[in-house]
């Protein structure tokens, strides 16, 4: 039992924990904090393996922006509890024990995939080589994603803007 | 260490529970977030493939499906606070026009 | 137990080194808010809190009486558990980022582990404390929209919108220097500004070979003021604006919380600033055996401040207050003994914190200058000169660094 096999198992229970309070929670805001919770837990996790680049960015992006984004909306919406309603009686005794099962299915077919049990190398990652690789290999879809950025900014502008 | 399939059966796990989510619940912008939450499975899925086969271009994926992710979200939840604005709702349950 | 921890050494040392810095940035933060109201009062020509112990001294003690022991009120239709997270993690975010900034170059041996003078050095240090400026909106905006109230949720919703706003510049600013290390450590940035141009100025990276970060330190130390939400940019926690924007209802211990996580967030907005602009822990004068002497300038301050508060001390007409001041005054004069002696450890150890603590104390000083003098910036003013000022004024940093470090002859 080495540090590094508890820390995954509190991490992942961190991860797991939140993923089920997000499904299970009733007011929006509660699943939002469930979330943060859950990307958080993630950044622990790739700072486990050594990713500490993709960490810091995943907390910076994800976590303090794209949530503050969803945090935000729900308070400016006001989004309440929510209600009751009688679509399906069925759908939670059929529709959740489906639902595990996919999961379970999904864990064990992964689990017994044969050429990925390795436990890949050791320390961190040299983030000068992945700016190399970003800046290099990957320059169009870099540059590509920056336009497509620029263009959600507007079409958030220009799609929430109140008519006047 | 800790074998790479923890860390894919971890992912598998949260992607299952996303699924669920993205179907049980009815407010629209909780089920943004389990999509949120589907993408960050895949995004650990990544991150473990990049480093069991010792390769950075996982991490480069990564990153663009974070900018990608962030950029849906902008768009995504501007949609949604049209759809709020109009219909006065946030359940899906009602958001049914093209029905019938 | 020796045993015990020394096996397990990496640990017991990390707890060692929380505890000492925990204690000490506790007491910092209170006797934060005395100098503050201290320079405050003098700005405004009058005297701040005196009465409470020699020259109000004693004033944050009986701040945090008053604390504890107030009704905790708790307005009727919150979301509990969010009213409650939110100055929990305003508070949590702020004294985690102090653990990786480090405080001079020294290494010491506990428990036969030797270690920094950080409570973890991270390869990724700048990134670590800018993913927590991130996080610290959720502390704001949290708590404007769970106290079920107008003004709070207006208040929440602006001071959020400026946090997120003034967030691009503040990392914006600080790529410029980035260039100039090459690394996100903390340690090898200040490593960097090391040495001296010229033969006797310090190269640190305000005025540094390739590029001067003026237009950087301009813009980071701006945007950090109004990151921090103080004045000029506080509109959003103002008195008479908003009521108190989004702590108007909270009670004694919570609000004492925002209050701590505001002052530790400027803390740690300060130690970044000296160690990415001004040096860190290096000395302003050149390392050379002619200036041997700048070694022993803690010992004489230390000596000085003792002999101060001695000769105040014995002037003073009351019995307690002559004991306190002179206590205080016999501790400044112990210390200054041990740090006279070039052979002891401690005299190389307090070199760097010494120097490093000092920047601190000026950036301080110089917010709560800021605080007394400018007015406030109305909310338009404040998004405008964010977006449209700080921004372009930043990227345009940025291309002139690069710029001047491609054409930097190889």
């Amino acid at each position: 039992m080495t540090a590094g096999l508890i820390l995954f198992f509190v991490l992942a229970a961190v991860a797991v924990g939140g993923a089920v309070a997000l499904i299970a929670a009733r007011h929006p805001i509660h699943s939002a904090l469930a979330l943060i919770v859950v990307m958080v837990a993630l950044a622990g996790l790739y700072l486990l393996q050594g990713a500490d680049f993709i960490a810091a960015v995943q907390i910076i992006v994800y976590g303090g922006a794209i949530m503050v984004l969803f945090v935000f909306v729900i308070m400016l919406l006001n989004a309440g509890v929510e209600e009751r309603t009688n679509f399906s009686r069925m759908a939670p005794y059929v529709g959740l024990p489906l639902g595990i099962f996919l999961l379970l299915e999904l864990a064990y077919w992964v689990w017994r995939a044969p050429a990925i049990s390795r436990t890949g190398p050791a320390g961190p990652v040299d983030t000068k080589a992945l700016a190399n690789m970003l800046f290099n290999q990957y320059v169009f879809p870099f540059e590509l994603t920056s336009l497509l950025i620029l263009i959600a900014i507007l079409g958030a502008i220009v799609l929430a803007k109140r008519e006047s | 260490m800790v074998p790479s399939s923890y860390y894919l059966v971890l992912g598998a796990v949260l992607f299952g529970l996303g699924v669920i989510g993205f179907v049980v619940k009815r407010n629209i912008i909780t089920i943004f977030m389990a999509i949120e939450l589907m993408l960050n499975a895949v995004n650990l899925a990544f991150v473990t493939a990049s480093r069991a086969s010792g390769q950075l271009d996982g991490l480069v994926y990564v990153f663009f499906v974070i900018v990608v992710a962030a950029a849906e979200a902008a768009v995504g939840l501007a949609i949604i606070i049209l759809v709020a604005r109009n219909r006065q709702t946030l359940n899906v349950e009602h958001l049914d026009l093209l029905k019938n | 137990m020796s045993d015990f921890l020394a096996r397990h050494a990496l640990l017991s040392v990390s707890i060692v080194k929380i505890v000492v810095l925990m204690f000490l940035m506790m007491t910092t933060l209170a006797y934060l808010s005395w100098f503050e109201r201290k320079v405050i009062a003098h700005i405004q020509a009058r005297w701040g809190p005196y009465r409470v112990g020699p020259h109000g001294l004693l004033q944050p003690l009986a701040d945090g009486i008053k604390f504890l022991f107030k009704e905790d009120v708790t307005p009727s239709g919150v979301d509990l558990f969010v009213y409650y997270l939110a100055p929990f993690l305003a508070m949590a975010l702020a004294l985690t980022s102090i653990a990786v900034i480090p405080f001079g170059p020294g290494k010491f041996t506990l428990f036969g582990y030797t270690t920094g003078l950080q409570v973890a050095e991270l390869d990724i240090g700048l990134l670590f404390l800018f993913a927590i400026t991130a996080l610290g909106v959720y502390g704001v905006a949290l708590a404007g929209w769970s106290s079920n109230s107008k003004y709070s949720l207006l208040g929440g919703l602006r001071s959020s919108a400026q946090m997120v706003s003034y967030e691009l510049s503040l990392t914006m600013s600080v790529v410029g220097v980035l260039l100039m290390a090459g690394s996100f450590n903390l340690k090898e940035i200040i490593e960097a500004q090391s040495g001296t141009a010229l033969h006797c100025l310090p190269r640190w990276n305000l005025l540094a070979a390739p590029m001067p970060q003026v237009i950087g330190f301009f813009c980071y130390f701006t945007s950090a003021i109004a990151e921090t939400n103080r004045l000029p940019f506080d509109l959003p926690e103002a008195e008479g604006e908003l009521v108190a924007g989004y702590h108007t209802e909270y009670a004694s211990f919570k609000f004492a919380m925002f209050f701590m996580g505001e002052y530790a967030n400027m803390v740690t907005v300060s130690c970044l600033a000296t160690i990415l602009f001004f040096g860190g822990w290096l000395s302003p004068f050149p390392q050379t055996p002619l200036f041997g002497w700048t070694h022993f300038l803690p010992a004489v301050f230390f000596g000085l401040g003792g002999l101060w508060l001695l000769q105040d001390g014995l002037r003073k007409n009351t019995g307690y207050k002559r004991i306190v001041l002179t206590i205080l005054a016999l501790v400044l004069f112990a210390l200054a003994f041990v740090f006279f002696r070039p052979e002891s450890r401690a005299f190389e150890l307090v070199q760097g914190p010494f120097w490093f603590l000092l920047k601190v104390f000026l950036f301080l000083f110089f917010y709560v200058w800021v605080r007394g003098t400018l007015p406030r910036f109305r909310y338009d003013q404040l998004m405008a000169f964010g977006w449209k000022l700080l921004l372009p004024a930043s990227i345009l940093n940025v291309i002139l660094t690069s710029l001047a470090i491609a054409m930097r002859p190889k």
